[in-house]
């Protein structure tokens, strides 16, 4: 069984008299433990796919299931539910909490969402920070460490409360070249070792050759899927 | 809850300035509260002792009719020895009543044989007298007798605005002149035994006798008076002690079927109740200041604390807190800056009142002098002001951050 089948979801935005289709009709179902790329220019979709996948967003019409659970259908709160549960979250710009050091970062998801004993916490935490090579800092605060840094520190977070799956919106944009190499390859090594199924969305066609399977988005359609070993449809 | 607090209390660090000048406001207005709380309800207690323990007592009694009338002293309307009886026997079996005095009031001409001016008198029994106000032998001066026997037959204490007029002393002889209810003439010869101080209000100007010389002076067989003063054991009970005298009262009438007597609390009967209720609405407008400087400041620094942060917001419920908690979040962000300046608040007022009391101001209050400012606040006032404080900052931080509960995370997450 998929772990995400989206059917017919279109996403329509009506901003004033115009009405921007940014998702159409767009039929797709991703398997679990793969390593994921949606490419596509400016303003094709991606965010919006990776949105609705994730729980932020609703289609205008279709459905969508992650991981057995139709979504489309969820109250705010529910979806909250949901991601905290699920799905786990890579920002362009990091969005780590500014008042939280790096260990208490990575922790937020366990503390505020799943509620994990203070006893439980602290060895998942610990061996996250461990793995994306940020034990060391752990006391720091995201403005003391580097933007490459502070997306590990992303990654440690989006991995902390065993997700299903981990949606990475363009993680790499911010990130200079050997930064974003080092990044997508924490993210790849974690998704062999975790077998967690990751989805990022990039420009950058250096990140894109990381990719097990590629999409490639279109004005909202899906027009191109690719794999490493080559051109399948 | 611990890391909800945790969160928001570093939140508030993360805005020193804007955190402190809120506070610093909410402060501010705590101690306004504070101050001009322990100022005036000082001198309101301080008055109201004033009038009841040195004049009126807690409540007086008078004949049905008599209060309307008070102006004229009314000899007519005096209570006679089957009252008196009547009231002795009620008065005794009162719980709450810690003594009480009878007192026949009278209008009378004053001569030192050079002058003659008009003069308000209360005659009284010295011993019950004292007992009921205990504080009338402190406004006398130039007197060297002993409270409870500060007036003696033959004797008179002379108001002081009398004594400054006429140029009367301690020792001099005066000679009253009075009408009986009757309308004949009498007159007797007394001694100055002291002065009286003045004070604000109904008989705060009289002059006083022995009840032996006022029944000589009116011809008066048998007892007579114009009133009976109360002092209560416990003064905050006075509307129910009232009720519950009023309630017997009721039991006696008079030959036309109609209640005998009259009860009034010393606030009926002085107008510096209307300086008690205006101080009272003073304190009121003085809180709901506080109110509006709470509400409008942690309001404005909720929302603007809301608005920095929509992408933060974002970030949070993307990754699964609930709505509750966000809600939880800055709702504890408000309560605790609330707080923290309640407590700051507290402290600088109370510490503001003690430097008052240190500083001994002294002010005059009508014909009152020298009276020197202590201030106090009582501890339920303070928990009051301090439960007020963090009431509307919970409510003022509520709209807010139900704000940011309510956000879209991908609206706020798109946020810049």
């Amino acid at each position: 069984m998929p772990l995400i089948t989206l059917n017919n979801v279109s996403r329509r935005y009506e901003t004033g008299e115009t009405t921007v289709h940014a998702l159409r009709d767009v039929n797709l179902q991703l398997d679990a433990q793969a390593f994921i790329s949606i490419v596509g220019p400016s303003g094709s979709g991606k965010t919006t796919l990776l949105n609705v996948i994730g729980c932020l967003d609703k289609p205008t019409q279709g459905a969508v299931s992650v991981n057995g659970t139709r979504v489309d259908g969820f109250d705010n709160r529910d979806a909250a539910q949901f991601r905290g549960d699920n799905v786990g979250f890579i920002f362009q710009n990091f969005n780590l909490l500014p008042v939280l050091t790096v260990y208490e970062n990575v922790e937020y998801p366990l503390v505020m969402v799943q509620n994990v004993p203070e006893n439980q916490r602290k060895e998942r935490v610990m061996r996250l920070l461990d793995a994306v090579g940020m034990a060391d800092q752990k006391d720091k605060y995201p403005s003391q460490v580097s933007g490459g840094q502070k997306q590990r520190i992303a990654v440690a977070r989006a991995l902390v409360a065993d997700p299903k799956l981990v949606l990475a919106d363009e993680p790499t944009a911010n990130l200079d070249s050997v930064s974003a190499h080092k990044v997508i390859e924490l993210m790849r090594g974690m998704q062999h070792e975790l077998k967690t199924t990751f989805i990022f969305s990039t420009h950058d066609p250096k990140v894109v050759r990381e990719a097990e399977i590629v999409y490639t988005l279109e004005d909202g359609q899906i027009t191109n899927r690719e794999t490493r070993a080559g051109l399948t449809n | 809850m611990k890391n909800i607090f945790k969160i928001a209390f570093r939140n508030l660090k993360r805005y020193k300035r804007r955190t402190l000048l809120t506070s610093l406001l909410i402060v501010l207005g705590v101690v306004l509260v504070i101050v001009f709380s322990g100022i005036s309800s000082s001198f309101k207690t301080m008055m109201i002792g004033t009038i009841t323990d040195s004049m009126l007592g807690h409540l007086q009694i008078h004949k049905k009719g008599y209060v309307s009338s008070i102006d004229n002293l009314p000899l007519h309307l005096n209570l006679g020895d089957k009252q008196i009886a009547e009231l002795t026997e009620l008065l005794d079996k009162q719980d709450n009543v810690e003594a009480y005095t009878f007192r026949i009031k009278l209008g009378a001409m004053l001569s030192n044989y050079k002058e003659t001016t008009n003069i308000r008198l209360t005659a009284v029994f010295p011993d019950m007298e004292n007992k009921t106000s205990p504080a009338l032998a402190d406004r006398i001066f130039e007197s060297t007798k002993s409270a409870d026997k500060f007036i003696e037959p033959g004797e008179l204490i002379v108001p002081e605005n009398l004594a400054t007029g006429l140029n009367l002393k301690t020792g001099d002889d005066l000679v009253l002149v009075a009408n009986n209810k009757d309308g004949s003439v009498n007159g007797i010869g007394l001694k100055i035994a002291g002065v009286m101080q003045g004070l604000t209000g109904p008989s705060g100007r009289d002059g006083y006798i022995h009840i032996d010389d006022a029944k000589a002076l009116l011809r008066i067989d048998g007892n007579e008076i114009s009133e009976s003063a109360i002092r209560l054991k416990n003064p905050d009970d006075i509307k129910q002690t009232r009720a519950r005298i009023l309630h017997e009262l009721e039991q006696f009438s008079n030959e036309k079927g109609k209640p005998a007597f009259e009860l009034h609390t010393w606030a009926q009967l002085s107008p510096f109740s209307t300086i008690v209720t205006v101080v009272d609405l003073l304190i009121i407008t003085v809180k709901i200041v506080l109110v509006a400087i709470v509400l409008i400041s942690i309001l404005n620094v909720m929302m603007m604390s809301v608005f920095e942060r929509v992408s933060e917001i974002g970030t949070i419920a993307a990754i699964g807190t609930l709505p509750s908690r966000i809600l939880g979040l800055f709702v504890a962000e408000g309560f605790l800056l609330g707080l923290f300046s309640t407590i700051a608040g507290n402290v600088v007022g109370v510490l503001a009142l003690n430097l008052i009391n240190l500083a001994n101001f002294q002010f005059s209050f009508g014909r009152m002098e020298n009276i020197i400012l202590k201030t106090s606040i009582a501890p339920g006032e303070l928990i009051t002001v301090s439960l007020i404080v963090i009431a509307i900052t919970l409510v003022s931080s509520f709209q807010p951050a139900l704000k940011a509960a309510k956000m879209q995370p991908v609206d706020a997450l798109r946020h810049v």
